[in-house]
């Protein structure tokens, strides 16, 4: 805790050091005086977008682990399944989803529809493989017995398969939680008025660079709390799994 | 009564793994597949469990009976605790709800047999008590909540031991469970499955001539040349591995020694 206040500490202190040794103007560089103002005099604007923004993580975040970990599954049952869709997978995350923001705008409108959208395809790719190769990484000896014990392919998944694949779907869930606010920011980016990335288009394009750092800030802040309470509701519920 | 025959060669890409064999396992007592690392002797107990073998095997092979499978990674589940790891199979089957609240509470203690005969023998009448009992039998009564994690060597093959008492199949197929363990260890894990397996037909495979000297009611030595039957002239105590430090016990280990090295 002392480190990260030092770190907090030296970075204002650099920050304020370039804005006086190099003149910036605040329209480009705001001093964190000015950003500490701007957050201060915008509160109840940055927190409302702030909710929305929120709002889209968790739904995008719960939609997105929910399909990734259901189609790891899927492709755990089944090797031809696999066979076909990893290079589908692959071929998906090719896709800048900037790219595909605009047209999930076209085709769901401005609410916060394609915004959660955005949000799934960011978590549901970290989530799917790092589920799919813990899967498939079930030691071959209790495999062995479960196969002589006379088990069959649905139980060894639930009793097995899925228990010991825990901690990779817990890693692919910290990742994707660390990602997800970024889908929902280039979501609010691209269309509609509500959200910390609209609030951002809309300082910048009205040169209030104070009120986009303050937003930034908010942004990070709550990524860290979420990611971290993410990890924490992890390890509490599959600390047995070895999370 | 023949129980499991093997008949057949095996092959790894175009090599032999060893040569064609006739291995038949006849009804009661403990027979010892004997031989050096890399031979195949866990290719023919893998084939008789019906499992993957990584090699290719031209051959047939048959198996009257359900079996339980015994090996030298006690394959434990990390995150269940002794009687929870001693009664996965039931829980694989389907027998067993996820808690061990009793299906018919004060009334009937087991059905008749049902489903194919893989599924094994009569089905346990209460799990819990017969894990109970099983624990307490390998020496784990009071460790029956402890984690594998949490446990020796030693006592993570006696939770094996137990789980494969709790299959109670009538054919037993030990894959070097020993193997892994200390002198003394070993030692007192052959004494416990001597006497607790006793009854049942019983696969050991080995690298051991020691262990083979003390367990084996029959000998199978198996080598690249192909499988041959080794006579042993002890009787066994029933219920019981004959001593480790018996003169004849030694005699029989060396011969078998000198055998593997011929």
């Amino acid at each position: 805790m002392r480190t990260v206040l030092a770190l907090i500490v030296t970075v204002l202190v650099l920050w304020q050091g370039v804005i006086w040794l190099a003149g910036m103007p605040p329209f480009l560089l705001p001093s964190p005086g000015a950003v500490a103002e701007a957050l201060w005099l915008n509160r109840a604007e940055i927190a409302r977008h702030a909710g929305f923004t929120l709002a889209e993580v968790m739904l995008g975040f719960l939609l997105g682990s929910v399909l990734g970990a259901g189609l790891a599954i899927a492709m755990g049952f089944s090797e031809r399944l696999t066979g076909v869709l990893r290079p589908i997978l692959t071929f998906s995350q090719t896709i800048p989803v900037f790219a595909l923001a605009p047209i999930l705008t076209l085709w769901l409108g401005f609410g916060m529809a394609p915004k959660i959208a955005v949000t799934v395809l960011i978590v549901f790719f970290p989530v799917a493989s790092a589920f799919l190769d813990g899967l498939s990484r079930t030691p071959q000896a209790a495999l062995d017995l479960a196969q002589v014990m006379g088990a069959s392919r649905g139980r060894i998944m639930r009793h097995l398969r899925i228990p010991a694949a825990l901690p990779q779907l817990a890693t692919g869930l910290r990742l994707a939680a660390v990602y997800a606010p970024i889908g929902a920011v280039i979501g609010e980016w691209v269309g509609g008025a509500r959200g910390l990335g609209a609030l951002m288009i809309h300082a910048n394009g009205r040169m209030k660079t104070d009120l986009v750092f303050a937003a930034l800030l908010v942004l990070s802040v709550m990524t860290v709390i979420f990611a971290r309470l993410v990890a924490m509701a992890l390890a509490r519920a599959w600390r047995r799994y070895g999370v | 009564m023949t129980i499991a025959r093997v008949r057949g060669q095996a092959w790894v890409g175009d090599t032999p793994l060893f040569a064609p064999v006739d291995l038949t396992l006849a009804e009661g007592g403990w027979t010892c597949l004997l031989g050096p690392s890399g031979v195949g002797k866990s290719t023919i107990l893998r084939l008789i469990a019906g499992l993957e073998t990584g090699a290719r095997f031209d051959g047939e092979v048959t198996r009257s009976t359900p079996v339980a499978l015994m090996a030298q990674d006690p394959g434990l589940i990390p995150w269940l605790d002794v009687t929870g790891n001693v009664t996965i199979g039931a829980r694989l089957r389907g027998d067993l709800p996820a808690s061990f609240l009793p299906k018919y509470p004060g009334g009937r203690r087991s059905g008749p047999i049902k489903g194919p005969e893989r599924r094994g023998a009569e089905p346990p009448a209460d799990p819990n008590t017969r894990a109970k009992t099983l624990i307490d039998a390998v020496g784990l009564g009071d460790r029956a909540d402890h984690l594998p994690a949490n446990l020796s060597g030693g006592q993570r093959q006696r939770v094996a031991l137990a789980r494969t008492l709790f299959e109670d199949r009538p054919l037993v197929l030990l894959d070097e469970p020993f193997s892994a363990l200390d002198a003394r260890t070993r030692a007192q894990m052959q004494d416990l499955s001597a006497r607790l397996l006793a009854g049942r037909t019983v696969l050991l495979v080995t690298h051991d001539p020691a262990e083979a000297a003390r367990l084996s009611d029959r000998i199978l030595l198996l080598r690249e040349e192909g499988l041959t039957e080794w006579p042993v002239p002890l009787p066994r105590p029933q219920g019981a591995a004959r001593p480790y430090d018996a003169p004849e016990v030694l005699t029989l280990q060396t011969d078998l020694m000198r055998g593997m090295m011929a």
